[in-house]
């Protein structure tokens, strides 16, 4: 490059040159790491364009200042490493950057997200950027507390192994008054279902202020847990304007006595932190509704993957995450979703670039985070739901329940049933991939709601083309 | 009623055949098989009475079933279950717990409320069994 005079005249000089790349850099253990999908403008060379994202999320401004020359400068610079095209998209590439463990305040979200995705992504020169995944190191993730509860903890509270948890949404999410509103919990829990769920937007409006909702659903709880002998759950949502709101609504759960309450994305990192700290702090479960993040998490070229969400909220500490259902309503293609929920609940997770997962990651001990899938399923499913996602999720079936024919009651008890039978089925060592209908066509012969269940909802599927599609598959290897 | 603890309350009562196909399965993930009995199904009981330790060095499903049906033998009119513990790392957990034997029958719970104020209501579970009789005589 020459002289370090040289290198710092006043003036502008491309971020490549000016050390935001380094082809020969090898990341260090305690570096994080990030990869991009950029699509440059026309015309700006790919390398430029990695050099730009790296500087711009690290250390650098458009020109040359020569205040750098009072720093360790080389240290704070993100180095891209890698840029690599993206498989069957032209224009696009994978660019990998290394950020100094330094560069980080321990356990702060928000100052993780103000680096990475601080600026970057109004960059003239890029037409789109994309964060597709980040590698974490074990250094910084022991900065952070990780899921309040997690998995092994809740499942001890709640005393239930073995299965999924069960779920609902009420339904309609807005307009029924708090004791309509808790008939459909209680109806749902005594019916078979371990969790009843608040949406994503139900705070505290006219139809429904909040404290008369908590109240009227602890009754409910609290029954259905009486007529089952069973511990059972509602996700109060304590979502609210201030932290201050939020603590007080919080508080009031935990004096009712709620094993969870919850909380949506849109409240922002810092304040789902706290949260997480004040579940941690008050042995509660938090729930968090992925409120806000198809805005940018579903296409391809714009945003954040939701897999990075999914690995910042389970440094951020919550316990539940809604993380897709592949057969339901809502976006998920299975391999992508599978990478999602193994960065939900391994110890280890594993490179596997068909699941879009680009990195080894290594959890160092940070609790489980129960990925819960909602949207559009229902009990015809279950052999499905099973196994693509596997026994530690919450399966939520919202209408799925509330819309069953004989009532909430046979609805829940047609989910639970079919649960059950299709996870006694595969214990038993049989296919349930190919003989899901028939196990549940046995179990529905005793189960009268079941059956209903399944001759109203028999021929609902939602095949739709993905749009969050993992970019490598895979090639046969010669023999 | 029918108290629906454990993982596979919601169908019939499994048969023996079916209790020790799930013994299997459990064995083959490398689990530990333990039995329990208890006459206080409170849903916050999470001590039931162990019959023995769990039987970590036995690998054979028919040994893990006569202790089941020794167990029944003994406490036939109690709450047993059968659980499963995983002892690797990430879980160190029981992974499956399903009851294998119920009274005779099973008068359930009493919701208690006690009004407090603000229209707040504090909640008790009361097992009418535990309630009636010491511990050993509740369904006699």
């Amino acid at each position: 490059m020459g002289s370090q005079a040289e290198r710092y005249k006043s003036g502008v000089m491309p971020y490549a040159q000016m050390g935001y790349w380094d082809e020969h850099y090898s990341p260090k253990d305690t570096d994080l790491i990030a990869v991009f999908r950029i699509t440059p403008q026309d015309g700006v060379d790919p390398i430029e364009a990695a050099a730009a994202v790296a500087g711009e999320s690290s250390t650098a401004t458009w020109t040359v200042v020569w205040t750098d020359r009072l720093t360790a400068c080389e240290l704070y610079r993100a180095k891209a490493y890698r840029v690599d095209p993206v498989p069957g998209a032209a224009g696009q590439y994978f660019s990998y950057i290394a950020y100094d463990l330094d560069l980080f305040e321990e356990g702060s979200i928000a100052n993780l997200t103000a680096s990475i995705i601080g600026n970057v992504f109004g960059f003239k020169p890029l037409k789109a950027l994309r964060l597709e995944d980040m590698r974490i190191p074990v250094a910084y993730l022991k900065t952070f507390q990780g899921p309040a509860t997690g998995i092994v903890v809740e499942r001890e509270r709640l005393d239930k192994f073995g299965r999924p948890l069960l779920g609902a949404t009420t339904k309609p999410k807005l307009g029924l008054s708090s004791k309509n509103y808790g008939r459909v919990v209680y109806e749902a829990l005594r019916g078979g279902l371990d969790f009843v769920k608040d949406d994503e937007n139900i705070n505290s409006q006219p139809f429904m202020h909040w404290r008369d909702r908590f109240l009227y659903c602890m009754e409910a709880v609290n029954k259905a847990a009486a007529s089952t002998g069973e511990i059972k759950g509602h996700y109060l949502n304590v979502t609210a304007a201030t932290m201050e709101d939020m603590y007080e609504r919080a508080d009031f759960a935990k004096q009712l006595g709620s094993c969870i309450v919850m909380i949506d994305l849109v409240i922002g990192y810092t304040a789902i932190q706290s949260m997480a700290k004040w579940a941690r702090r008050n042995d509660m479960i938090l729930h968090l509704h992925r409120a806000g993040h198809g805005s940018y998490t579903r296409q391809k070229t714009h945003g954040v993957s939701f897999r990075v969400i999914a690995k910042w909220m389970r440094m951020a500490g919550v316990d539940h995450i809604h993380a897709g259902t592949v057969v339901g309503k809502l976006e998920g293609d299975p391999n992508v979703i599978k990478g999602i929920y193994s960065i939900c609940r391994d110890n280890f997770t594993k490179k596997n670039l068909e699941h879009g997962v680009f990195f080894d990651q290594d959890w160092a001990g940070l609790r489980k985070l129960m990925p819960v899938a909602s949207g559009g399923i229902h009990a015809g499913q279950m052999h499905q739901l099973i196994s693509y996602l596997g026994e530690d999720v919450v399966l939520q079936f919202g209408g799925g329940t509330i819309g069953h024919p004989d009532g909430i009651q046979a609805g829940a008890t047609a989910n639970r049933v079919a649960l059950e039978a299709m996870i006694k089925a595969r214990n038993e060592g049989r296919d349930i991939w190919n003989e899901g209908p028939q196990i549940l066509a046995a179990a529905a012969r005793w189960c009268s709601p079941l059956r209903a269940a399944l001759d109203t909802w028999k021929d609902v599927t939602f095949n739709y083309q993905s749009t969050d599609t993992a970019d490598f598959v895979p090639t046969a290897t010669p023999a | 009623m029918r108290i629906t603890q454990g993982t596979f309350s919601f169908l019939p009562d499994l048969t023996d055949a079916e209790i020790r196909a799930q013994i299997e399965y459990a064995l083959d993930q490398g689990w530990a098989i333990g039995v329990e009995y208890t006459d206080d199904p409170h849903p916050r009981n999470f001590y039931w009475e162990m019959w023995g330790n769990p039987m970590f060095d036995l690998r054979d499903a028919a040994g893990a079933m006569g202790e089941v049906l020794a167990c029944r033998k003994a406490h036939g009119n109690a709450y047993i279950r059968v659980n499963a513990f995983d002892s690797s790392r990430g879980f160190e957990t029981t992974r499956l717990s399903f009851i294998v034997n119920r009274p005779a029958e099973e008068p359930g719970f009493l919701l208690k409320r006690h009004e407090v104020a603000g229209r707040q209501i504090q909640y008790t579970i009361e097992s009418y069994a535990a309630a009636r009789a010491p511990e050993g005589r509740r369904y006699e």
